[in-house]
């Protein structure tokens, strides 16, 4: 049958030998991204301890990093960016809600056997 | 990506309906669904980790404290062995993309060149797991010991080599003066584990009793990791009293004075639960990647036999793709989490 609505579709998501070359720029542009902010994580990692003062900021500036490097593995290598809206939208809203909501879990539970815990020992 | 305006689709396609939901085939929405649970699953064993991590009050164990060996080389190295893994896999993550991309250009020798590349990248990661908890359970030369106090250090320094044992009393093969000079280490520390150490003297295995020839620790530290009577956590104990504190505790002639290395038990790194999730969750993702490698040689074996040539595109590397990104996604949290913070 003859379709003409469908404008992009994975099964004809063939493109040329110049848009190749664009999309390979972009891949390395990334690659390199990635290679730099794990080389900034070791560093940082192996260079303040745990017991120093700024480790509560540099706890969270580790994981801000991580989570920068999910969205590019995800957005770019997995394509998700390049999709229609619904499916990412599909893919990304359930899983946040059930990671969002097991984070809360983990924090205010934890926080209380934490508290029991640590009065225990006192 | 740019289609055409205008294309010949078939029903089967189209899942037998008028439209393909997303524009997106079946397969490809089904791996990602399957993505989204899997990637809860990890979720669910990331957030258990950090739950119970946090419910031990500090006694866990500081990721450079523990991984800091690198093969051929030895100990001082912090966290580089583990951030050679994560580049690994994210060279092996981009040569995926970098097939995905000539498959949508119909280059095959393209996508052959890299799909064999993304499984050579997945073979040496799985391999350096393997090199990781080889180490893992083997463990440290120290191990991790208790003090007199009932406290628990972990230890590092520097291993003073041992020459030999002199045999002083005769047990069912040896007689007294034999010298035994053949994998020493490894009869010492499992020795000092079970309590046959005694004041200088090793029990060896066939019940002869000889002399341990060795030369001193050096710059020796111990790091508590639980409290005793004299010493809190996180206390440091430097210089000649570390030295000593050791020797009398390795000497002490008692089992379980001092743990090496690591088994679903007990661990020298700190808590059992600890040793528990450290082979659990980075063994499920080793499993991941070892699936995702032995797929990958599947769909390179389509690839090369021209099944997808033929067929007219290359989604399925697409899809084979997709999971093995996300074997990468998922080890950068790993990393994060077990590694880093």
């Amino acid at each position: 049958m003859e379709r003409d609505d469908i404008i992009e579709y994975s099964l004809d998501a063939h493109h040329s030998e110049e848009h190749g070359a664009k999309l390979r720029k972009n891949i390395w542009k990334v690659t390199a991204i990635l290679t730099l902010i794990t080389a900034v994580e070791v560093v940082i990692g192996s260079v303040i301890k745990q017991a120093d003062a700024s480790w509560y900021i540099v706890k969270w500036v580790l994981i801000g990093l991580t989570i920068v490097k999910a969205a590019y593995i995800v957005l770019s290598f997995m394509h998700l960016g390049d999709e229609r809206k619904g499916l990412r939208y599909v893919i990304l809203i359930p899983y946040f809600i059930f990671a969002l909501y097991l984070i809360y879990i983990l924090v205010t539970e934890g926080n209380a056997i934490f508290a029991t815990l640590s009065a225990s020992h006192a | 990506m740019a289609g055409h305006a205008s294309k010949q689709i078939d029903g089967k396609t189209l899942w037998g309906g008028k439209i393909s939901p997303f524009s997106t085939s079946y397969g490809k929405l089904m791996m990602w669904f399957f993505l989204v649970s899997d990637a809860l699953t990890f979720s669910g064993l990331l957030i258990a980790y950090g739950f119970t991590r946090h419910d031990y009050l500090g006694s866990w164990p500081i990721g450079e404290e523990t991984f800091e060996s690198l093969p051929f080389l030895g100990n001082g190295f912090p966290l580089i062995y583990v951030a050679l893994m994560t580049f690994i896999l994210i060279v092996s993550s981009v040569t995926m993309v970098l097939a995905v991309e000539a498959g949508h250009r119909m280059d095959k020798k393209g996508v052959t060149k890299w799909m064999i590349a993304t499984i050579i990248g997945g073979f040496f990661f799985v391999g350096s797991q393997a090199w990781e908890w080889k180490h893992f359970i083997h463990g440290s030369d120290f191990g991790r010991v208790e003090l007199a106090d009932g406290s628990q250090a972990i230890v590092k320094g520097k291993f003073g080599d041992i020459k030999n044992f002199t045999v002083v009393e005769a047990g069912h093969h040896l007689a007294v003066g034999d010298k035994v000079t053949e994998d020493l280490k490894h009869e010492y520390t499992h020795a000092a584990a079970e309590g046959h150490i005694h004041n200088g003297m090793i029990t060896l295995h066939d019940g002869s009793i000889a002399k341990i020839n060795k030369a001193a620790n050096t710059d020796m530290r111990l790091i508590v990791k639980e409290y005793g009577g004299t010493y809190a956590m996180g206390d440091e104990i430097k210089g000649p009293e570390a030295v000593k504190m050791y020797e009398e505790a390795i000497n002490a002639g008692e089992k379980n004075r001092v743990i090496y290395g690591a088994n679903m038990k007990q661990n020298e790194y700190g808590p059992q639960h600890y040793g528990q999730f450290f082979f659990f969750i980075t063994g499920f993702h080793g499993f991941h990647v070892f699936s995702g490698v032995m797929i990958n040689i599947i769909i390179l074996l389509g690839v090369i036999g021209g099944v997808y040539h033929k067929r007219g595109h290359y989604e399925m590397v697409e899809k084979t793709g997709l999971y093995w990104h996300f074997v990468d996604l998922v080890w950068v949290f790993v990393f994060t989490f077990f590694y880093l913070v």
